[in-house]
């Protein structure tokens, strides 16, 4: 007995050593500091909530206040992020975004009455996203080449200073979380014209400025229902049992 | 025994009041032993206050409320103050009437969601009536002009009204537009007589508004409405006898105090339906019963009408008129000259108002707006506000509500005949009376997120970045959606510009629990929606598998499968999945859009790694292009 425990203590140290010396390695943070920040940002509000099937690729489990979430690939995706928040009383606004079908964000659960939209915010896009976010949560402006890097910089600066979350439709420079978005096929057509379009197979990787772990999940966006469903291994594992 | 004291009023066009019917008694009523100290102290209280009402103070409201005296009964303190009302029938539609240019001898009605608001006196000898569909109103009346509603209007129009009667009668208190009430204490030393007074009032509101109105005086705000309604005085402390054998459907008539009050018509008309029900078909049945089962039966609510039924006045504690630091006063360096910059100032002061009296958990019923312009001229006007009438897009209510008054009032001001001669330098907005915040809530029937407080101060965080934004863009630049009938997935969306009314509030006050029960219609496709939906629809071709174009042909079928289509002008791609077509039956008034019309959905190859593109298309067979992008499921 007395010898087994000579043996693993040396080992617990060696693990705890490991660990911290991990941890001392910037950019790197430990599941239960990841687990204790999600706890401690949801406690204080800082989090907005978002549904459960996209908390998975966001690193703190929901949008941050103060961060910037870059979507590039589906617009459905970026649609589905302001569900929970807007439903929860959080207030949206989309900049300059003049095409966003608002059916299929109603779909996806968003509440338009909390969903402020500005289709032609004009040429200063950053005045007007600026002045948003003084009383809005969620702000989603174009990003990729519409937005010229000074400006991505102001706006992201001003994000953080007044705890609101800034979601770009497309590349963002400095973006806290990005999220790429790979649709897959569409279900409930066929080559001759019967059915229609239910739901779609989307690939979403996720990846956290501060951590080099990408985060993957595989979801039905829109699902049947024209909602976020779970991804289609946990849908067939439900039907198979 | 007393006997009720009436006189009936008809006004003639000409503005002179011919006395209709009169009662057995004089109209010079001696007040009866019980009432002699009552309506002595009112008097006494009245007094010192006529110099002060120069100066916009209110002279019965000081008596029947906070006069010093300690001695008041709590019966006392509950006993209304008498009012003189002016009524103008049918205001909205007056007021549309002349907005629009129609003459009034026209019938005529003000719709809202395709119901009948309000009509003139012609159409409704026409059977139309209030709640009737616009087809229903047309139907029996085909000639009615249809016009749309529009409280600021209203409000700008009365002006003219309410400047009439101040210059008669001090203290003037505009209830809604098309109602003015007044305390009669003040007057009365001066005309001697309510008959006289009524006289005045009739033939001088004519003469400078050229309206019609209904003049009716008696105690209590609900029982002087009643009697304007019915063009008859009644007497100091007949207000209970005078409402007993009214019908409790006197409750809901349109802006009755009641509805106003609580800014919920629904909860009101139920209430009056369940009384019906109930048997209790006269407001005196209704008092008659004890308080305390009113209360336990009937909620708050309940008590309320129950108030008003039994002649008390409609709030159950006395005013005390406010400590003087709730003013909220701004001097401007640039004189406020458009009604756009009062706007962004109304909504800027209100705020400011409505967080001082949240501050101190009061709310408040009636609003003074004090304004200096440049050149020295004083304007003035006492609002009072439902306290929860006019909340919109989940803004608090009553800060919306302290910026509308302001709004209209400076549109009024700005647009009106006496337009001041310069801009507005100092704005004083001063609560005139205060009641405790808890019994003007609304929360009480409100469910859902609204419930929390916190999200009320998003709400208002959200609303004043979304008002500055329309200040940097104009009004039109700040929207938000409502899902409404239609087939495509642009036709269900209607946009409403922030601070307008989206037409939902009454699913917003039943709560999120009751989501908004949008129709199906025929011919709409099923969820998923399309993600991005083209604002300009993109110019498409779809051919077959020979290249020949694809149509419809009148059956509503293809003639042909799609198997190419190409985008705005770029490379043809191939099909690799497609469903429809979806026959639009549709529009056919209209030659553009007649003749064969559908909508297919085609999954396009984008390579042979990537994953296709999902399009709506839409074809129109006498149109140019034939096929166009309505949507995209990014």
């Amino acid at each position: 007995m007395s010898g087994a425990r000579t043996s693993t203590v040396p080992e617990v140290a060696d693990t705890v050593d490991a660990v911290a010396r991990l941890a001392s390695l910037p950019g790197l943070t430990t599941a239960s500091e990841v687990a204790a920040d999600v706890a401690g940002a949801s406690a204080t509000g800082k989090l907005l909530p978002v549904v459960p099937e996209l908390e998975a690729v966001l690193p703190l489990r929901g949008l941050r206040r103060g961060s910037t979430v870059s979507v590039t690939g589906a617009r459905s995706v970026l649609l589905a992020l302001l569900a929970r928040a807007t439903a929860a009383g959080s207030w949206a606004a989309v900049v300059g975004i003049p095409d966003v079908g608002l059916a299929a964000a109603a779909e996806l659960g968003v509440e338009l009455c909390r969903t402020a939209l500005v289709p032609r915010p004009g040429p200063d896009v950053v005045r007007v996203a600026a002045a948003l976010l003084d009383g809005v949560d969620i702000v989603v402006v174009p990003g990729g080449t519409s937005m010229a890097a000074a400006s991505a910089r102001r706006l992201t600066a001003r994000v953080r200073h007044r705890g609101g979350v800034l979601v770009a439709e497309g590349r963002w420079p400095g973006a806290d979380v990005e999220l790429v978005c790979t649709p897959g096929s569409w279900d409930g057509v066929d080559e001759f014209g019967r059915g229609y379009l239910s739901a779609r197979t989307m690939r979403i990787q996720g990846r956290g400025k501060s951590s080099a772990r990408v985060l993957e999940t595989t979801v039905l966006l829109p699902g049947p229902s024209g909602g976020v469903e779970a991804g289609e291994h946990a849908r067939r594992l439900e039907v198979a049992s | 025994m007393r006997q009720r004291v009436t006189r009936r009023w008809r006004v003639s066009r000409a503005g002179q009041a011919v006395p209709e019917r009169e009662a057995a008694r004089s109209v010079d009523t001696r007040p009866s032993d019980a009432d002699a100290g009552q309506s002595g102290g009112g008097k006494a209280a009245a007094s010192p206050d006529g110099a002060a009402g120069a100066q916009g103070a209110f002279p019965g409201d000081a008596g029947a409320g906070s006069s010093g005296s300690g001695e008041r009964s709590a019966a006392d303190a509950q006993q209304a103050a008498r009012l003189v009302v002016v009524w103008c029938p049918d205001w909205p539609v007056t007021a549309a009437c002349v907005a629009a240019g129609v003459p009034l001898h026209h019938p005529a009605a003000v719709f809202a969601a395709n119901r009948v608001v309000a009509c003139s006196a012609v159409a409704r000898r026409n059977g139309v009536r209030r709640g009737m569909r616009r087809r229903e109103a047309q139907a029996s009346c085909p000639e009615l002009a249809v016009l749309a509603v529009d409280p600021a209007r209203d409000a700008r129009l009365f002006e003219p009204v309410a400047a009439a009667v101040e210059e008669l009668v001090v203290g003037v208190d505009v209830v809604r537009p098309g109602v003015v009430a007044a305390p009669v204490d003040g007057a009365l030393t001066y005309f001697g007589d309510e008959h006289r007074l009524v006289e005045s009032l009739v033939g001088h509101v004519s003469a400078m508004a050229g309206v019609e109105v209904q003049i009716g005086i008696a105690d209590g705000l609900f029982a002087a409405l009643a009697a304007a309604r019915r063009s008859c005085v009644v007497e100091p402390g007949g207000s209970r006898r005078f409402l007993a054998p009214l019908p409790v459907t006197e409750l809901d008539q349109p802006g009755s105090v009641l509805a106003e009050f609580d800014g919920c018509a629904d909860l009101v008309a139920d209430l009056v339906d369940l009384l019906r029900r109930l048997g209790l078909r006269t407001l005196g049945q209704f008092a008659e019963l004890p308080e305390r089962t009113v209360s336990s039966r009937f909620g708050r609510l309940g008590m309320l009408a129950h108030r008003l039924a039994s002649g008390l006045s409609e709030r159950p504690l006395d005013r005390r008129k406010p400590p003087a630091e709730l003013a909220v006063e701004e001097t401007f360096d640039v004189p406020v000259g458009t009604v756009e910059e009062a706007a962004y100032v109304a909504e800027r002061m209100a705020g400011k108002l409505h967080a001082k009296l949240a501050g101190r958990n009061l709310a408040c019923t009636r609003l003074g707006i004090y304004a200096r312009t440049l050149s020295g001229e004083e304007l003035s006007r006492v609002w009072r506000c439902g306290g929860t009438d006019g909340g919109t897009n989940g803004v608090p209510v009553a800060a919306r509500g302290i910026a509308d008054r302001v709004r209209w009032q400076f549109d009024s001001w700005l647009q009106g005949e006496q337009r001041p001669q310069s801009g507005v330098v100092t704005l004083r907005l001063e609560p005139e009376e205060v009641v405790e915040a808890s019994l003007l809530q609304l929360h009480l029937w409100r469910g859902g997120a609204g419930d929390n407080p916190a999200d009320d101060d998003a709400d208002e965080r959200a609303g004043r970045a979304l008002v500055q934004v329309q200040r940097l863009l104009g009004p039109e630049a700040v929207v938000t959606a409502v899902l409404g009938g239609g087939r495509g997935p642009a036709e269900r969306v209607r946009l409403v510009p922030w601070g307008e009314a989206r037409g939902d509030e009454e699913t917003l006050r039943r709560g999120a629990g009751a989501q908004q029960e949008v129709p199906t219609w025929p011919g709409r496709l099923p969820a998923p929606s399309p993600a991005t939906v083209h604002p300009e629809p993109v110019r498409a071709a779809v051919v077959d598998r020979r290249g020949l174009p694809v149509r419809m042909t009148e059956r509503g079928v293809l003639n042909a499968p799609p198997a190419r289509v190409a985008v705005d002008g770029g490379p043809l791609r191939e099909v690799t999945a497609w469903a429809g077509p979806w026959p639009l039956d549709e529009r056919w008034w209209d030659p553009r859009a007649a003749g064969p019309a559908a909508r297919i959905q085609v999954v396009v190859s984008e390579g042979p790694a990537a994953a296709g593109r999902a399009l709506l298309l839409r074809c129109r067979e006498q149109q140019s292009p034939r096929w166009q992008v309505e949507g995209e499921y990014t």
